[in-house]
C-alpha cells in the first residue's frame, strides 16, 4: 500500500507536491526539485505531457522516482493513448513499484504545442478510473484475465472554481462511482470557493486535497485567469503581488501560498502543491500555514 | 444517403423505460430508402411498441427530418398528440433525432443507429451534426449529441476546461457537455447525467464493403 493511501485511510492529514518533467533529456533541474521536496511531502505528482506540450515521460520520470526512493503520483491522460496504450501504462507502472495514479481526460491538443496533433480520448477520466479498478482485479477492459494484478492506487481531479458549480458534483460524484480513491484540486485561490464545495462533496466521504498554484508573478496570475478553466486569482492577490520588489517574490509567493493552505487546511484532507519550479521555496510555504 | 440500422426492440425498451405514452416520427428519406424507416417499418414499430406494453398517440411521416423549419412545420399539425406523449421516439438518422429534439418540449430517443459513411453524405441544415457513430446516445442526452458537440467526443463530460459553458478550444464555442446539463435539467433528467457511459466501439467508424455498393439505390452496374 503506498504511504499516500496509508495516510488518507488512517485519517491523516497530507501534503503532496509535483515535479513536471523537461523538455528534453536533462533532468538535473528536476534533480534539483526532487531534492527540496525530500522528507517535506508524502508523494509528488509527476505530469503528463502537461498541456499537451510534449516532454519526458511521466511514466518513467515516475519510475525514476521510486528508484531514487520518492513515492510518485503518476499522472495519467486520456489525450495521447488508446485504451491498449492506457492499460500498458497502466500494468507497467505497477510492475515497477508505482502506486498512485492521478486519472484525467487531459487539455485538448489545440492548447499546446503540437496543434495539429490527433486527440485519442479513446477514455476518458470517468472510464480511466473504471479501467484502473477493472485491472486490479485482475481483468483487461476485453474482459481478459491478467497474468497478475497490478494494486494501483486510482485518484481524480475536480475544479471547485468552474462554474456552474452543480455540474461539477455530479462529475464529482460519478468519478466516486467509477472508483476514485482521492481528489486533487485544481489551483484554489478564494477558500470559500473551498468550503461552498466541501460542503456539497462531503456526503461522498472521499478524501479531498486543496490545489495551490504557487504565484510567480502578475503576468502569470493573468495569464492563468485569462487561460485556465476554473482557476482565478483575485483581484487583491494580484495587487499583493504586483507591489511586491521582484527580489522579495519568492518570500511574497511563500507567504502567500502559506496563507492560503492555513486557510483552507480545515476544510479538507490534504493540500496539493503545485510549485511549478519553485519547490525550493515549498518548506516556507509549509512553515508559514503551520505544516513544517 | 445516410446509411442506419435498427436498434434492437429491447434497446429502445429499455430507454423508454420511464416513458409510457410515445409519438412516433419517422423521416422519409433515407430510412425509407435503406428500409430500417419509412411508413410501413413505423407501423411496425408502433407495434411492437405496443406489444412492449406502451401506448402509441400519434404517428407521423416528414419527409426530411434534418430540415427543422419543416420538422416544426409538420409537427405543429400533430400538437395535440404530442401534448399526450410522454416522450417521442424518432426514426432517422441522428440529425433528425437532433432536429426534432430542439423543436419539442419532451425527450426524444433514437430508433436506429446511423452507420459511418466516412464523408459527406446527407444534409445539414444548421446546428446539428451526427459522426454516424453507430452506437446513438441521443437518449441519454436530452437529444444533443456529444460526440460531435464536445471537441472531444466525450461520453462523460464535461471535461475540466468547460467553464461558463464554453469549450477550452475555442472562444465562445459552447461545451457540448453544458448544453447537455441544461437541456436534461430542464427535461427533468439530470439523473443521466450520472450514469456510466461503456467504452466506444470505435470499429464502427469503418465503413465495410456492404455499405460502400451503390447497385441498391443507383441501378448502377456493380461497383464493387
Amino acid at each position: 500500500m503506498s504511504r499516500l493511501q496509508q495516510e488518507l485511510e488512517a485519517g491523516r492529514f497530507v501534503v503532496t507536491g509535483e515535479v513536471g518533467p523537461p523538455k528534453g533529456i536533462d533532468t538535473h533541474e528536476l534533480d534539483h526539485e526532487l531534492e527540496h521536496l525530500k522528507g517535506k511531502v508524502v508523494a509528488i505528482n509527476v505530469t503528463d505531457i502537461q498541456s499537451a506540450v510534449m516532454r519526458l515521460g511521466s511514466l518513467i520520470v515516475s519510475e525514476y522516482m521510486v528508484r531514487k526512493g520518492f513515492e510518485p503520483v503518476f499522472q495519467l491522460t486520456c489525450r495521447d493513448r488508446n485504451r491498449l496504450a492506457l492499460q500498458t501504462e497502466l500494468i507497467s507502472a505497477a510492475w515497477v513499484g508505482i502506486e498512485n495514479v492521478l486519472c484525467l481526460t487531459g487539455d485538448h491538443q489545440v492548447l499546446g504545442d503540437h496543434r495539429g496533433a490527433k486527440g485519442v480520448f479513446d477514455l476518458d477520466s470517468v472510464s480511466l478510473l473504471q479501467t484502473v479498478n477493472l485491472l486490479n482485479s485482475g481483468k483487461d477492459l476485453a474482459g481478459n484475465a491478467l497474468a497478475g494484478a497490478p494494486k494501483l492506487f486510482p485518484g481524480a481531479v475536480v475544479a471547485p472554481g468552474l462554474e456552474p458549480m452543480e455540474p461539477q458534483i455530479l462529475k464529482f460524484e460519478k468519478k466516486v462511482a467509477a472508483g476514485a480513491k482521492f481528489f486533487q484540486t485544481q489551483a484554489l485561490y478564494d477558500p470559500r470557493q473551498l468550503e461552498a464545495f466541501m460542503r456539497q462533496v462531503e456526503q461522498f466521504k472521499v478524501p479531498v486535497m486543496a490545489g495551490i498554484v504557487l504565484l510567480k508573478n502578475v503576468g502569470m496570475a493573468k495569464f492563468m485567469n485569462a487561460n485556465v478553466a476554473g482557476v482565478f486569482v483575485p483581484e487583491n492577490i494580484m495587487k499583493e503581488i504586483a507591489g511586491c520588489p521582484k527580489k522579495k517574490l519568492k518570500q511574497k509567493s511563500a507567504e502567500i501560498g502559506g496563507r492560503l493552505v492555513k486557510e483552507m487546511k480545515g476544510m479538507c484532507q490534504g493540500i496539493h502543491l503545485m510549485p511549478l519550479g519553485w519547490t525550493d521555496i515549498v518548506p516556507d510555504v509549509l512553515g508559514h500555514a503551520g505544516l513544517a | 444517403m445516410l446509411v442506419t440500422e435498427e436498434k434492437p426492440i429491447k434497446e429502445i425498451l429499455g430507454a423508454l423505460e420511464a416513458d409510457k405514452k410515445l409519438f412516433v416520427v419517422g423521416c422519409a428519406g433515407c430510412p425509407e430508402g435503406w428500409e430500417t424507416g419509412g411508413p410501413q417499418k413505423v407501423a411496425e414499430l408502433a407495434d411492437k411498441l405496443r406489444a412492449g406494453g406502451k401506448e402509441v398517440v400519434g404517428t407521423t411521416m416528414i419527409d426530411f427530418l434534418c430540415n427543422k423549419a419543416l420538422v416544426g412545420l409538420r409537427l405543429g399539425r400533430c400538437i395535440e398528440a404530442l401534448k399526450a406523449a410522454d416522450a417521442v421516439l424518432v426514426v432517422s438518422c441522428g440529425i433528425g433525432v437532433q432536429a426534432t429534439a430542439a423543436m419539442v418540449d419532451k425527450p426524444c430517443h433514437p430508433a436506429l443507429n446511423t452507420i459511418s459513411s466516412a464523408g459527406f453524405q446527407g444534409l445539414w441544415p444548421s446546428s446539428e451534426r451526427c459522426q454516424q457513430c453507430g452506437e446513438c446516445v441521443l437518449s441519454l442526452t436530452g437529444g444533443i449529441c456529444p460526440i460531435t458537440t464536445c471537441a472531444k467526443s466525450l461520453l462523460n463530460g464535461s471535461c475540466g476546461g468547460s467553464h461558463e459553458g464554453t469549450c477550452e478550444v475555442e472562444k465562445n464555442r459552447p461545451c457540448g457537455w453544458f448544453l447537455i446539463y441544461e437541456r436534461l435539467k430542464a427535461l427533468g433528467k439530470l439523473d443521466n447525467y450520472k450514469k456510466l457511459q461503456p467504452v466506444r466501439n470505435f470499429g464502427k467508424m469503418d465503413v465495410p464493403l456492404k455499405h460502400r455498393s451503390t447497385i441498391r439505390w443507383a441501378l448502377e452496374a456493380k461497383e464493387f
